[in-house]
């Protein structure tokens, strides 16, 4: 899809949006130490305040947004991001499925201005934390808590090379089972969300003898139900079965779904 | 010890203190050794060097979406079954880059990487795993087209099989007659011996090279009383063997009954998560994955493995062909136990449970072929 090819004189146009965010997954972008110059000779980065004060103005040939819409200003500040953008990618799962902030959508957020801030008359924020594509078309995303860098470069080579991204949808598991990795649930009796969670980190946790925490948010068809299952014969029931899909995707579809359904 | 000569079929015994000769042996004739350690609460096939790295004392215990090893209270060395890994990872790599491109003014050229593939001898290959070595022999090397990368890494193996003394309870090698006791293939293979005589090995080569290899370790010639008690350990293993599949007619059984209701009802436990084809040492599928820099002057083609479990795998202009888990699971099971019958003559099923074991939630496809069976479309219409 590359609007300019990298060798001819104009460069693709990056900029970076930060929403309601911790900004680790922008910082993914920083921490390509290896591509960093690479990065930085294939594109322009326009706009990216965490790497230089100068900024230029859009349009942007790309777009990478992270965090999700939490306040009116938000919801509007989007809109404008959409029109200056060709390509709008969303990144981390704040962006893409309203992050750990969306557990306020659980709850009623005025209590919880109620008891954090001395005036919260002060505070505009919205009833719920959502993901970008809620608000806007969102071209492609790019999972994870925090992202991982080698699928933003590959998003990023995929682009300047007119090229599908290699960012699969598949499980979590597929990883672990190419890189050798014993199944901690099947071999430990670990609870892990792997076999409901999209694949992109490398299957870092059961390689060090962790279940997965479904950072990467739902795989395509899960069937979060069957995993419950399992995971009650394990000795995983009711409240602790909710607080296992309300993490960084809490309000991802089939997270927000399966919690909901434990709820007593 | 003197070498006397030995030849392919030929029996002896090699005391359990004279193994360490063998894997010495082979490690003499530039072989990589690659057998059963544990690791991660597992047995794990990696690189081994002495017989101390083997899984001395320790068995597993096994069920429908569970694992565990305990300590058995012998010194057997192969008082165990198959594990999570299967020969088929140093065969069939799981990642593997075919080759890589650079630019080159207007044009480009390619490089592949070819240099010669280390010989490696598997140590403890079980029935089942001989059998499905077979199995991907067959679809990656003697079709119309040939496997190059495949070929490889097959053509240098030496197989030190082992006849299984140890059943779980996932074991179904005796309806698919692949085991316990192992087939053709071998180059040695190994019984595990443990009584009031001694831990010893009956070896029998197989082939030339694996008679040669046994005649540099010191040994003593099989009598009868040997071989009776390596027929007992095979024969003890069959009767242990509980779990079973009926095979008769199972390609038209699968064929008739593409409709069945028990599709759906296994989906609904499915996970769609690709485990069962991953461990599977039979299922080749793979997606091929084109890569390219930042600069877009150097390009890479990978292979990696991919499972019918995934929407990506059948995807075509539109969508994806089986877009529900009911489809992808009976595109696994009829491909796995019937169109493999027409596609390669064999079935692509050898017993080995692993799908059942590493399943997170424990389908069994035993008895997923048992209950199509009970409630046959065609049968009952008929």
């Amino acid at each position: 899809m590359a609007p300019t090819k990298a060798k001819t004189a104009s460069k693709p146009r990056l900029a970076v949006w930060k929403f309601a965010s911790c900004d680790g997954c922008q910082l993914s972008l920083l921490d390509c130490e290896d591509e960093l110059l690479a990065v930085a000779g294939a594109i322009e980065i326009a706009n990216f305040p965490e790497a230089s004060r100068a900024v230029a103005k859009g349009p942007y040939d790309v777009s990478l947004v992270e965090g999700s819409i939490t306040t009116p200003h938000d919801a509007e500040r989007i809109q404008m991001v959409r029109k200056q953008s060709r390509y709008l990618v969303t990144i981390g799962a704040c962006a893409t499925a309203g992050g750990i902030q969306a557990l306020r959508n659980f709850a009623d957020v005025k209590e919880f201005t109620s008891i954090v801030y001395a005036t919260p008359q002060y505070i505009q924020t919205l009833k719920k934390s959502t993901p970008i594509t809620d608000h806007v078309f969102v071209d492609f995303e790019l999972r994870g808590c925090p992202i991982n860098k080698h699928q933003l470069v590959e998003l990023v080579s995929a682009l300047l090379n007119s090229r599908k991204p290699n960012v699969p949808t598949y499980s979590a598991c597929i990883e672990c089972k190419r890189r050798g990795t014993v199944c901690v649930m099947v071999a430990q009796g670990t609870p892990c969300l792997g076999p409901v969670t999209q694949a992109g980190c490398g299957a870092i946790c059961p390689s060090y003898h962790r279940g997965c925490y479904g950072c990467y948010g739902p795989k395509e068809s899960p069937n979060t139900a069957a995993l419950s299952v399992g995971w009650s014969r394990l000795g995983v029931r009711g409240d602790d079965l909710v607080r296992v899909y309300r993490t960084y995707n809490a309000y991802a579809d089939a997270f927000r779904r399966e919690s909901e359904a434990h709820e007593k | 010890m003197k070498e006397i000569a030995l030849k392919a079929g030929d029996t002896v015994v090699v005391a359990r203190g004279d193994l360490q000769a063998l894997l010495d042996a082979l490690a003499a004739r530039d072989y990589t050794l690659i057998g059963p350690t544990v690791r991660d609460g597992a047995i794990a096939y990696c690189e081994i060097r002495t017989v101390e790295d083997l899984p001395a004392g320790w068995e597993d215990e096994q069920d429908g979406g569970t694992y565990r090893l305990h300590r058995r209270g012998d010194g057997r060395l192969f008082g165990f079954t198959v594990g999570p890994h299967s020969w088929k990872q140093f065969l069939y790599p799981p990642v593997l880059k075919l080759w890589e491109a650079r630019r080159n003014g207007h044009g480009f050229t390619v490089h592949r990487d070819e240099s010669p593939q280390p010989r490696r001898a598997f140590i403890g290959v079980r029935g089942c795993e001989l059998a499905a070595i077979g199995v991907q022999d067959q679809v990656f090397l003697h079709g119309k087209y040939v496997d190059s990368t495949y070929q490889a890494r097959r053509e240098g193996v030496f197989i030190v099989a082992v006849n299984c003394g140890h059943v779980v309870s996932t074991c179904f090698c005796v309806s698919m007659k692949t085991g316990p006791k192992v087939g053709k293939g071998f180059d040695i293979a190994l019984t595990e011996i443990l009584d009031a005589d001694g831990h010893r090995f009956v070896a029998e080569a197989g082939t030339a090279r694996g008679a040669e290899v046994l005649a540099a370790v010191p040994h003593r010639p099989a009598d009868a009383s040997d071989r009776a008690a390596a027929e007992v350990v095979s024969a003890n293993a069959e009767q242990a063997m509980k779990r079973s599949m009926d095979t008769e007619g199972i390609r038209d059984l699968l064929y008739n009954n593409a409709e069945h209701p028990r599709w759906e009802a296994v989906a609904n436990r499915c996970m769609t998560c690709a485990n069962c084809t991953m461990v599977c040492p039979t299922c080749f599928c793979h997606t091929v994955e084109d890569v390219t820099d930042l600069s877009g002057s150097h390009a890479e083609r990978w292979r990696k493995w991919d499972s019918c479990f995934t929407m990506e795998f059948s995807y075509i202009h539109g969508g994806s062909v089986r877009p529900s888990a009911s489809a992808r699971y009976r595109q696994w099971m009829t491909h796995k136990l019937a169109s493999w019958i027409d596609q390669f003559g064999t079935s692509g099923c050898v017993g080995c449970g692993r799908c059942i074991t590493w399943c997170p939630v424990g389908i069994d496809i035993t008895e997923e072929v048992r209950a199509i069976r009970e409630t046959d479309r065609a049968a009952e219409e008929g």
